[in-house]
C-alpha cells in the first residue's frame, strides 16, 4: 500500500471509529463551551476588555478541549492492542502518525466551526474574516501535529490523561501565542504584516512537527 | 559485582571539586568586591555576573541532554540515558537560578518582579518543559521504554525553544511593555568596564567548572543506580527460577 | 522426502526488559511444511520470542533472516508474509467485523477487499456477524475474527500465541483442522503452548524454552503425549542442574 494510501486508510478508520461512538466530539464540545463561559465570567464585562479577550478565550478553550480528543486517539489503539496489528503490517510507521494527525485535525476543525460563532455570539462581535480562517487552519493543524505525537508518547502510561497536558502545554506555547495574537490582530484590524508574521511562525512550527513525526514517531511506538 | 563498592573515588574528580569550589569563591569575591559599582543600577547589578553564568550552564546542561538523547536513540546504550537525565536535572537547577536572579535584578530597577524579557520568559518555559520531562520519567516503569520516551521528549522540548523565543520576541516588538514609567524592552544595557568584564568572564569559567563537577558526580551516581538495579533484578530473577 | 527450505533463521537473539534478561543468545530455525511448538513455563519468554520472530518486537541483539532475506532494511516486504495471532485481538471495538477486515486488507495492500473479507468471515464462521460491532461479539467470536485477520493476507508463516483461548471445543477442532491444512499446503506454523496433548497431536516439532535459550528440539513423529511430557521433564531438570 502506498504511503499516501496508508495515511488515508488510517485517517478514515479513525473518523469511522469516532462516528460510531460519538463519544469524543460531544465531550470536547461541552468542555470547550464550558471553558468559554468560565473565561467570560472571569473577565470584567466591559466591552473593550471583552473584545481583547476573544482570541485568548478561543484558543485556550480549544487547547484544553483538544486534549480529550488526543487521548482518545490512542486509547482507541490500546484497547485490543490494535496498534500492534498496524505495526505488524507492511506499512511505514510514520504513515500511521500522519493518518491520526489528519483525523485529529478534522476533530479540531469541527470544534472550531462550532466554537467560533458561539463565542462571537457571546462576545457580540463578528469573527468571520478570511484571515481568521487561515489562522484556524494552521493553528489546529499545528495542535494536531504536536498533540498526536505527544499522545503517542503518553498513550502507554497509566495516567495518560494527566500527563498529556503537562507535556503538551509548554511545548505548544509558540503556536498558541502566535494563534492568539494573529486572531486578535485579525479581529481588531491589525496590520496584514503582523498577521503574516504570525502565520509564518505557525507554518514553521507545523513544518517542524511534520519533520519530527517523520523521524521520531517510530521510536515512540516501538515495542508496543 | 564487588567492583561497585571497591571502585576508588577518581583523583581527577577530587581535583575538579576543589578547583570548582575555589574558583567559585574567587568569582564571588570578584563580583562583590573587585568589580566596580555600576553607576546607574547600583549594587544590584552584581547579580548580573551570576545571572548570565547560570543561564549559560543551564543551557549547557540541556544541550548535553539533547545530544546524549539523540545518541541514545541511535545506539540504545543505557549510559546515555543517565547522561541525559543528569544534564536535565542540573540544567533545571541552574536555569531556576537564572530566572530567580533575573527577577531579583528586575525588581529594584524596573519596579516589577517580571519583565517578560524574551530570554527570561523562554528560560522559564524551558523549566516547565523539563519539569514535565522529570514527571514523564516517573510515569514509565520499564527502564528501556522510559529512556526512549524521555529521549524523544527531551529532543522535542529543545527544538521548540527557538520558536518559543521567537514568538515572545515578536510579541514584545509589536507590543512593547512599559515599566516604571518609561518605555523599555526590559532588558539590560550597560557599559562594562574591563574589571567588570574580567569578573563576568571568570564567573562563566567558575560556573562551568561547577557544572562539570556536578555533572560528573551525577553521572557516577546514576550509573551506580543502574548497576544496583540490575543486580537486584538479577537476584530476584534467580530466586524466581529456583 | 519433501524438499524443505528454511523460512526463518534467527541467531543470537537477546532480549532484556531493563535489567531483566528474558532471552539469552537464542538460536531458532523453522522450515516450511512444519508446525513448530514452543514449550516452556509461564514467563519463560514464549510470547517475547514469538513477538520478536513476528517482528513486532525488536531484539536487543541478534540477526534474523526470513526466506533468505535479512530482516534489517527489508522489514516491509517480510511483514507482508507473516501473520500473528495473539491473545490480544488487534481489533477495533467500535468497528464491525467486516470493517475491521477491510481495514487490515487495506493495510496489506490487498485487492478485492470486499470479497476477501467475505471469504474470511466465512472461513471463521462469522458470516452472520458481518455487520456486528466487535464490542458486542463474544470473546470466542472476537478470537475467531482475530484469526481471520491474521489469515487475510495469506501469510507464509503464521505465529500463534495461545490461540485457542476463548474458543470452545468445536471451534478449536475446526481451527486445528484449518491450521493442519495450511501446514500441509506448505505454510509454516509456529505456536506457543503448554499442553503436551495439543503439541503431540498436532505439531511436527517441539522446542523447549528454558531460561532464555532453546534447550531441546524434539521431532514429534510417532511421539505421544506422555513421552513428550517425560522428555520435557528430563531435559528441564537437566538444565536446572547444568
Amino acid at each position: 500500500m502506498t504511503y499516501f494510501a496508508t495515511i488515508m486508510l488510517v485517517f478514515r478508520k479513525d473518523l469511522l471509529a469516532e462516528r460510531r461512538s460519538r463519544e469524543i466530539l460531544s465531550s470536547m464540545l461541552v468542555f470547550a463551551l464550558l471553558s468559554v463561559i468560565i473565561f467570560i465570567f472571569s473577565f470584567e464585562l466591559l466591552a473593550d476588555l471583552q473584545k481583547a479577550a476573544f482570541a485568548g478565550t478561543l484558543w485556550v478553550s480549544l487547547c484544553f478541549a483538544g486534549t480529550l480528543g488526543l487521548t482518545r486517539s490512542f486509547s482507541l489503539e490500546r484497547e485490543n492492542n490494535a496498534l500492534a496489528g498496524m505495526m505488524l503490517s507492511p506499512v511505514d510507521r510514520s504513515a500511521i502518525y500522519f493518518g491520526k494527525v489528519l483525523a485529529n485535525w478534522v476533530f479540531m476543525l469541527v470544534l472550531s466551526v462550532i466554537l467560533v460563532p458561539v463565542e462571537g455570539f457571546f462576545f457580540n462581535l463578528n469573527p468571520f474574516q478570511w484571515a481568521t480562517l487561515g489562522i484556524i487552519l494552521l493553528g489546529t493543524l499545528g495542535y494536531a501535529l504536536c498533540g498526536t505525537f505527544l499522545a503517542g508518547i503518553t498513550g502507554r502510561l497509566r495516567n495518560r490523561e494527566l500527563y498529556l497536558p503537562i507535556l503538551l502545554f509548554p511545548v505548544i506555547i509558540p503556536l498558541l501565542l502566535a494563534a492568539i495574537r494573529a486572531t486578535s490582530a485579525a479581529l481588531n484590524g491589525g496590520a496584514a504584516g503582523e498577521i503574516g508574521t504570525w502565520l509564518l511562525l505557525m507554518s514553521g512550527y507545523d513544518i517542524l512537527f511534520v519533520a519530527v513525526g517523520l523521524l521520531l514517531f517510530e521510536a515512540v511506538i516501538a515495542d508496543a | 559485582m564487588d567492583s561497585i563498592t571497591k571502585k576508588p573515588f577518581p583523583r581527577a574528580l577530587l581535583v575538579l571539586d576543589i578547583l570548582a569550589a575555589v574558583s567559585l569563591a574567587v568569582a564571588l569575591w570578584m563580583a562583590l568586591v573587585y568589580a566596580p559599582r555600576e553607576l546607574v543600577m547600583g549594587d544590584v547589578q552584581r547579580v548580573f555576573y551570576f545571572h548570565v553564568a547560570s543561564a549559560w550552564t543551564g543551557m549547557l546542561g540541556y544541550l548535553l541532554a539533547v545530544i546524549t538523547s539523540i545518541a541514545f536513540l541511535r545506539t540504545g546504550k543505557m549510559n546515555l540515558d543517565v547522561a541525559s537525565l543528569a544534564g536535565i536535572e542540573i540544567g533545571l537547577v541552574f536555569t531556576a537560578l537564572c530566572v530567580i536572579s533575573g527577577s531579583i535584578w528586575a525588581r529594584p530597577i524596573w519596579n516589577t518582579w517580571w519583565t517578560w524579557d524574551p530570554r527570561l520568559t523562554t528560560a522559564f518555559i524551558m523549566e516547565l518543559i523539563y519539569a514535565a520531562y522529570l514527571l514523564l520519567r516517573r510515569g514509565v516503569e520499564d527502564p528501556a521504554q522510559r529512556a526512549r520516551l524521555s529521549a524523544v521528549y527531551a529532543i522535542i522540548g529543545f527544538i521548540t525553544v527557538p520558536l518559543t523565543f521567537l514568538s515572545i520576541r515578536i510579541f514584545r516588538t509589536i507590543h512593547p511593555v512599559i515599566f516604571g514609567g518609561e518605555a523599555s524592552v526590559g532588558s539590560s544595557n550597560f557599559v562594562m568596564s574591563s574589571q567588570m568584564l574580567q569578573a563576568f568572564l571568570f564567573s562563566l569559567f567558575a560556573f562551568t567548572l561547577l557544572f562539570a563537577a556536578f555533572y560528573w558526580h551525577r553521572l557516577r551516581l546514576g550509573l551506580r543506580q543502574q548497576q544496583i538495579e540490575a543486580i537486584e533484578l538479577q537476584r530476584r530473577q534467580d530466586e524466581e527460577e529456583e | 522426502m519433501n524438499i524443505t527450505s528454511t523460512v526463518i533463521d534467527a541467531r543470537g537473539i537477546c532480549k532484556a526488559y531493563g535489567p531483566r534478561k528474558v532471552l539469552r543468545g537464542l538460536d531458532f530455525c523453522a522450515y516450511d511444511h512444519e508446525t513448530v511448538a514452543i514449550m516452556g513455563v509461564n514467563g519463560a519468554g514464549k510470547t517475547t520470542l514469538l513477538n520478536i520472530l513476528a517482528t513486532l518486537l525488536a531484539a536487543d541483539t541478534g540477526r534474523c533472516t526470513y526466506f533468505g532475506i535479512p530482516l534489517k532494511n527489508h522489514e516491509i516486504e517480510i511483514r507482508r508474509r507473516l501473520g500473528l495471532v495473539s491473545h490480544q485481538t488487534f481489533l477495533y471495538s467500535e468497528l464491525t467485523a467486516e470493517e475491521n477486515l477491510l481495514f487490515y486488507a487495506g493495510l496489506y495492500g490487498l485487492l478485492g477487499r470486499e470479497q476477501l473479507a467475505a471469504q474470511t468471515l466465512e472461513l471463521v464462521d462469522l458470516k452472520k456477524q458481518r455487520n456486528q460491532i466487535v464490542r458486542t461479539l463474544s470473546r470466542g467470536m472476537q478470537q475467531r475474527l482475530s484469526i481471520g485477520r491474521a489469515l487475510l493476507h495469506d501469510p507464509q508463516i503464521l505465529f500463534l500465541d495461545e490461540p485457542y483461548t476463548g474458543l470452545d471445543q468445536a471451534m478449536t477442532g475446526r481451527m486445528r483442522a484449518l491450521l493442519k491444512q495450511l501446514a500441509e499446503s506448505g505454510k509454516t506454523i509456529i505456536m506457543s503452548s503448554h499442553s503436551f496433548q495439543e503439541v503431540s497431536a498436532f505439531g511436527t516439532r517441539a522446542l523447549f524454552l528454558h531460561k532464555g535459550v532453546i534447550v531441546d528440539s524434539v521431532d514429534l513423529a510417532g511421539m505421544d503425549e506422555d513421552e513428550l511430557a517425560q522428555r520435557y521433564r528430563t531435559v528441564v531438570q537437566m538444565g536446572a542442574q547444568g
